[in-house]
């Protein structure tokens, strides 16, 4: 009964904080426009219309047409979708690997502890771009593939992090008393331990959501990623910038796209640490 | 002195890992790099012969040996694709990567420190406001995007410089750094909106510390306090940053080279990837991570320089 309270009490605090609201807001609008988006888009995403190139912002495209008379606006439905597809499975895989290997470093120590530290240690002081795109070479370039790498270059981060809550709980009087009543290992690290650094957690896999946006918008501007005629945010970009003169409003759509993904989660993350 | 072998040693212990590591996985991945190279019109036994003489037949550890000794000799092997020796590929292109991370590591530093002081000195003032808010967008939006927009207003709009118009450093350095300054800019905005945050948390939260007080009890004027106290404890985490942020910047430039068509490694990489052409790929992987763990021994060595506890710590 006091437990729910407290929970409540917390609940109505975080929406009572800025950050925290104006994240929910924008992150609910991403995710609103990508699953109208699955149901529904003006114009078909790579349909072609010759003659509406680069058309500016109009009623009839509300982003405007692309080099080859695509709706904007359909192909950044289209391209957002991926990009949090991929953002999703980045943080999945990233954060469950990572949880395991923290956990298990961290409350076990020993050799293994020490290696694979020192692994993820030369791992995390690499850029993530930079891993991913080792990644990507070696893997080839997909959706799937990229989802994979970015996924592997984000495990160090969050390996980290759990293994030092981990340091800080597996000597706690709680975990004491559960070992003194015969929990398993395992039982204390996933049923003792795990819930209480669920809020640390939380907090990480927010603030990894918006630079596993930023990581996959970066290696779809190269070109890596989802490959044409399927549309991402960061491929028409780079379209976009080789018809700047003619069209500047062609940046717009995705550019702000982006960063209304990122200023969401980053929101959002701000609001829970605080 | 003791501590600091100690620590190159760890670095080139931890260097041979990467190499190892990286020389497994480009060596285990499937895919004949003879038949590549070949491609498939040679007969079996031109197949059989290139395997011969690239070294392909050699077991496992005699091709990490070769290659590794090569790598000690400043010899990087030969790309699959080109042909030619990976070392003379990269020579013109590293320094203009270099050049451009050094550039965004100056601004960064020059924005954020400044910044990051005045806001936490008049922290809820105005200035604050608008540069917290400001913060969280910049780091919301990706540095390519930012380069995109900057060619448009400066480039296009305003013609502070000349989108493409690249400059060699061996034509004209002015012209060349020149050229650099609009990229920087774009890879340092979002690490220094990060500097800026960091800064202002950690000059706040050493202001609020006992030792703070009694320099000011001992009369010291507020400025007195702040950069002869308060700023040399403040500025400690933000040395790690520092230097997590200029081995991103050789990351983020790799991606800016892209926007303003900077013929730095860039475009060589990502051919490479594209082509899988590993060796040139192996080359630069291998120079970034010499490049980040020499950085990061830097900011040890800075620790100790900048905060005496830690040395008189271990020793």
């Amino acid at each position: 009964m006091k437990k729910s309270k407290t929970l409540r009490l917390n609940f109505i605090k975080k929406h009572r904080n800025a950050f925290f609201r104006t994240g929910l807001i924008i992150t609910g609008l991403v995710v609103f426009l990508v699953l109208l988006g699955l149901v529904w888009s003006p114009y078909d995403p790579t349909a072609m219309n010759g003659e509406e190139k680069l058309s500016g912002i109009s009623l009839r495209h509300i982003m405007g047409t692309d080099n080859m008379g695509r709706d904007v606006f359909s192909r950044v439905l289209y391209g957002s979708r991926v990009t949090l597809l991929i953002a999703t499975g980045t943080i999945l895989i990233g954060s469950f690997v990572g949880t395991l290997i923290g956990a298990l470093t961290g409350y076990f120590g020993g050799l293994a502890d020490d290696i694979l530290m020192r692994i993820m240690d030369a791992l995390f002081a690499f850029p993530s771009i930079l891993l991913a795109l080792v990644f990507v070479s070696l893997f080839g370039t997909g959706t799937w593939q990229v989802m994979v790498s970015l996924g592997i270059a984000f495990v160090p981060s969050y390996s980290r992090i759990v293994r030092g809550e981990f340091l800080r709980c597996r000597d706690m009087d709680y975990v004491r008393s559960a070992r003194l009543q015969g929990a398993s290992d395992l039982r204390i690290i996933f049923l003792h331990i795990l819930p209480n650094v669920k809020n640390v957690l939380i907090s990480a896999i927010l603030i990894g959501f918006n630079n596993a946006v930023l990581a996959e918008a970066g290696l779809s501007y190269l070109g890596i990623g989802s490959q044409p005629p399927h549309a991402s945010l960061g491929k028409m970009l780079s379209d976009a910038q080789q018809y700047m003169l003619s069209s500047p409003v062609y940046v717009l759509g995705p550019g702000l796209m982006i960063i209304l993904m990122v200023l969401g989660f980053s929101f959002l993350g701000e609001g829970v640490r605080e | 002195m003791r501590y600091l072998i100690k620590k190159a040693c760890m670095m080139l212990f931890t260097l041979l890992v990467v190499s190892l590591c990286v020389f497994l996985a480009f060596s285990l991945i499937p895919g004949d790099p003879a038949l590549r190279q070949l491609g498939t019109n040679g007969t079996p036994e031109q197949l059989e012969a290139l395997r011969q003489q690239m070294g392909l037949k050699d077991p496992l550890p005699v091709r990490y040996g070769r290659w590794l000794l090569g790598l000690l000799r400043g010899d990087l092997g030969t790309s699959y694709v080109y042909k030619i020796p990976v070392g003379s590929m990269l020579a013109e292109k590293i320094p203009i990567t270099l050049s451009l991370a050094l550039i965004s590591f100056v601004f960064m530093v020059l924005i954020s420190v400044p910044l990051g002081i005045y806001t936490a000195k008049h922290k809820d003032g105005v200035l604050d406001h608008i540069v917290m808010v400001l913060n969280q967008v910049i780091m919301a939006v990706p540095p390519f995007f930012a380069g995109i927009l900057i060619t448009l207003v400066f480039g296009m709009i305003l013609h502070l410089f000349t989108p493409g118009g690249f400059i060699s450093y061996k034509k004209s350095v002015p012209g060349f750094i020149g050229y650099l300054i609009a990229p920087a800019f774009a890879v340092a905005l979002p690490k220094a909106a990060m500097a800026v945050k960091l800064l202002r948390g950690s000059v706040i939260d050493e202001a609020a510390k006992d030792y703070t007080r009694t320099a000011y009890s001992r009369g010291n004027t507020t400025n007195g306090v702040l950069y002869r106290h308060v700023l040399q404890n403040a500025l400690i985490p933000v040395i790690t940053f520092l230097g997590m942020a200029l081995a991103d910047m050789v990351a983020g430039s790799i991606v800016i080279e892209q926007v303003f068509g900077i013929p730095g490694i860039s475009r060589i990489l990502l051919t490479s990837i594209n082509n899988r052409d590993y060796p040139v790929v192996e080359a630069i992987i291998m120079g970034i991570a010499f490049l980040v763990i020499f950085i990061n021994l830097l900011v040890d060595v800075i620790y100790r320089i900048v905060d005496p506890r830690i040395a008189s710590g271990d020793e």
